[in-house]
């Protein structure tokens, strides 16, 4: 008699999307949001994110700004699914967002006033509704959740357009219970909330092997019941497609979906890590062949919609909008230290008076340190 | 191993204790997030998977759960785990296993079980970190039963503290302050001998005034007490090191001495372990006290991110201003009470 076993075959499948390879050539026929004007404006934000990575760590090395998370090579994932997203949809960030945040009208001034130790570029001034960007790993996507059922309930009880939420990650996220935890509601309770992955494959020095015995970071969603789709992270129109179709779907109120969006980290973890230290050099070499702005340039050229001399406009505008904005970045006054009591309450309570007053004498006196 | 001769950092001292009860114990496993090949985003645990192997010191998937957890079963079939949280902010969801099991377990089985579990974790502001990296939630921790809390505040207490932790029957948090891992250096012999947990170590001698304070506060809580020496007034400083449970003796013994203590902490001040000290100081020596203990302490606040960071931290003028409001405190005489001055009903009397 035929005992069942153990058994590691689950059945199920992974679908992989990609429209542009590495050299750009068409593996098949682009969707239609993917005119001319859509592809050369990805091509423009995804080198925006560039610069300001770029300047970004420049910045932390002459010991203006703090530690800094690039998102160097990773751009594709940012500019799509930040551009997939409606206005009034929310998006629950994490911290390696420079391109998605740029899209959602996030200011390069917000950005580096964040990363440069000053609360007020978390106040978002033209993304009211997203959530700040999120350090502590994985905790966003149970906010986003938590979000996805407000917009939910908010539809149901309003009448309004059902709006949906999206939280990203690294793939390293996904070994927290926060991760399984948020999948799991999210398909229980059939929210409108999509999870981006960056597969980067590295969580700083732990490679994704070292994360997870799975062959994919999207099956995860299977024990979950939820759909997934892998895509090639740095096909901007590859994530594009597969973000605006989990959108889509959890707006028609058909619920949560997974992207694992595979990429590399063409940069260090941080300003703060060397990865030389815990990755080879062929590695990295090899990885840059895949890049994602490279591609989209080649696509771009071979269909006669990019030169050389469009380059020079772009690189002379993106330059000047730097340092528009580094100018105004700079040109901030800083924030009274009083502010570190002003918003921990809707109301200052009078039992904090006192040190509020104390904070204020002494910085009248110079006595901080 | 032989006499350490070259002065070492603290965070080279957590490195060397490591190394030391890895190859004297084989028991002692030690993991963590990056701690492998990358040696641990601060690099305490450098070398050390290369030295004793992938079996012993590994990388583990990103999950504070998980690592507090595993360490939890790991203890009670008698491995000596040594894990590490990559910084303190990132502990919490650990929280459950080390507040529900690890401090537990010897209580539920009736001493059956045990877990000898030293979880570190880098911890304290000054560093210009990003968000979540800079705070000093210790007293969280000292307020759970069964755990001890341990800080060192130089290489040669990291190493012996440490070594006495990871021999310690029962679970010990151990946190490192990040601000200081390189501050200073100082020759730490690689001889394998811990120091006490439990006992207070008095840093500095003196028989005015009692600072008491720990980790990376050490330094501006020095340099206070020199300042204050250049006055004439000698402070007496002294590191609990062991914050939970806490060595009052030492304290106290100083206050007969002083009869005047300044309690300095990073951490927020409300229910603070400030608190706790001067409540302990109260319940036992009462009496002594010549002045109501102060506290110089971070603010009721979320820790600014790094341009308010300073602002924030207490630093030498602030320990300075708690030791002259120490100091200068004499009882007030009986409040004069002037009769025509009492509001009664809403009104001035004429
Ligand atoms: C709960 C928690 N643990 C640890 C950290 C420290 N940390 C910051 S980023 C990181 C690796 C994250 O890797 P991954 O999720 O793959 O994202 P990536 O940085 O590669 O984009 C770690 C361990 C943290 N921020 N939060
Ligand atoms: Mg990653």
């Amino acid at each position: 008699m035929h005992k069942p076993r153990l058994q590691l075959q689950a059945s199920f499948d992974i679908a992989y999307l990609q429209y542009l390879d590495k050299q750009g050539r068409e593996t098949q026929p682009l969707p239609e949001f993917a005119t001319p004007d859509w592809l050369t404006l990805c091509h423009r934000q995804m080198q925006l994110a560039r610069q300001v990575d770029d300047r970004a760590v420049k910045l932390q090395r002459t010991g203006r700004l703090g530690t800094y998370p690039s998102t160097l090579g990773q751009e594709a994932i940012g500019i799509a699914t930040g551009n997939a997203l409606a206005a009034d949809d929310v998006y629950c960030p994490y911290y390696r967002e420079t391109g998605a945040l740029l899209e959602r009208g996030v200011t390069i001034e917000e950005i580096l006033a964040i990363w440069g130790g000053d609360e007020r570029g978390q106040n978002f001034q033209h993304a009211p509704n997203d959530l700040p960007i999120c350090i502590p790993i994985a905790t966003q996507m149970l906010h986003a959740v938590g979000v996805a059922f407000a917009l939910k309930q908010r539809h149901k009880q309003e009448g309004a357009p059902l709006q949906a939420a999206v939280a990203s990650s690294g793939e390293g996220a996904t070994s927290k219970g926060d991760f399984y935890e948020a999948m799991n509601l999210a398909g229980v309770w059939k929210l409108p909330v999509v999870f981006v992955v960056n597969n980067n494959q590295w969580a700083i020095s732990v490679p994704r092997h070292g994360q997870t015995a799975t062959q994919t970071i999207a099956q995860k969603a299977v024990a979950a019941g939820i759909p997934a789709l892998q895509v090639d992270g740095n096909d901007v129109v590859a994530v594009a497609w597969a973000v605006q179709d989990a959108l889509q779907r959890a707006r028609n109120g058909e619920g949560p979906a997974l992207i694992e969006a595979i990429s590399y980290r063409l940069c260090d973890h941080t300003t703060a890590d060397d990865a030389s230290r815990y990755r080879s050099a062929e590695a990295l070499e090899q990885a840059w062949q895949w890049e994602p702005i490279k591609r989209l340039d080649h696509y771009l050229r071979e269909q006669g919609l990019w030169s050389d001399a469009k380059q020079q406009d772009l690189d002379r505008e993106l330059a000047a909008t730097m340092e528009a904005a580094l100018g105004n970045w700079q040109a901030r006054t800083p924030e009274p230290v009083t502010a570190m009591f002003d918003h921990l309450y809707a109301q200052l309570p009078e039992g904090l008076y006192e040190q509020y007053d104390q904070l204020r004498d002494e910085q009248q006196q110079g006595a901080g340190a | 191993m032989g006499e350490q001769e070259n002065p070492i950092t603290l965070v080279e001292a957590v490195t060397q204790a490591l190394a030391f009860e890895l190859n004297n114990n084989s028991e002692v496993v030690v993991f963590g997030q990056d701690i492998g090949a990358n040696g641990g985003v601060f690099r305490a645990t450098e070398g050390l998977q290369e030295r004793f192997g992938a079996a012993r010191v590994l990388d583990t998937p990103l999950a504070e759960t998980m690592i507090a957890g595993i360490a939890v079963g790991m203890a009670t079939q008698g491995l000596r785990p040594v894990a590490e949280f990559q910084f303190m902010g990132f502990i919490y969801p650990g929280l459950d296993h080390i507040l529900s099991h690890a401090a537990r377990m010897r209580n539920r089985t009736r001493g059956r079980l045990s877990c000898p579990i030293v979880y570190r974790a880098p911890y304290g502001g000054g560093i210009h970190a990003p968000e979540h990296h800079s705070e000093s939630t210790e007293a969280i921790f000292a307020h759970i039963p069964g755990l001890r809390v341990v800080v060192p505040s130089s290489p040669a207490r990291a190493y012996g503290l440490l070594l006495a932790a990871i021999r310690d029957p029962d679970p010990v948090l151990f946190l490192e302050p990040k601000r200081i891992y390189r501050a200073a250096k100082q020759p730490v012999p690689d001889d394998g001998a811990a120091l006490p947990l439990d006992r207070a170590f008095v840093l500095r001698e003196g028989s005015d005034l009692t600072l008491v304070a720990w980790g990376a506060s050490i330094k501006e809580t020095l340099a206070a007490a020199e300042q204050l020496s250049a006055d004439g007034i000698e402070a007496e400083v002294i590191d609990p090191a062991t914050l939970k449970p806490l060595d009052i003796h030492t304290i106290i013994d100083s206050l007969e001495k002083t009869r005047r203590c300044v309690v300095v902490h990073e951490a927020a001040r409300f229910a603070g372990l400030g608190a706790e000290i001067a409540t302990q100081i109260q319940e036992y020596a009462f009496d002594l006290l010549d002045a109501p203990v102060q506290r110089v302490t971070g603010y009721d606040t979320v820790m600014p991110y790094y341009q308010l960071e300073a602002a924030y931290m207490p630093g030498v003028a602030r320990i300075l201003a708690g030791a002259r409001a120490a100091l200068s405190y004499s009882r007030s005489p009986p409040r004069p009470t002037n009769s025509a001055n009492v509001v009664r009903n809403g009104e001035a009397q004429p």
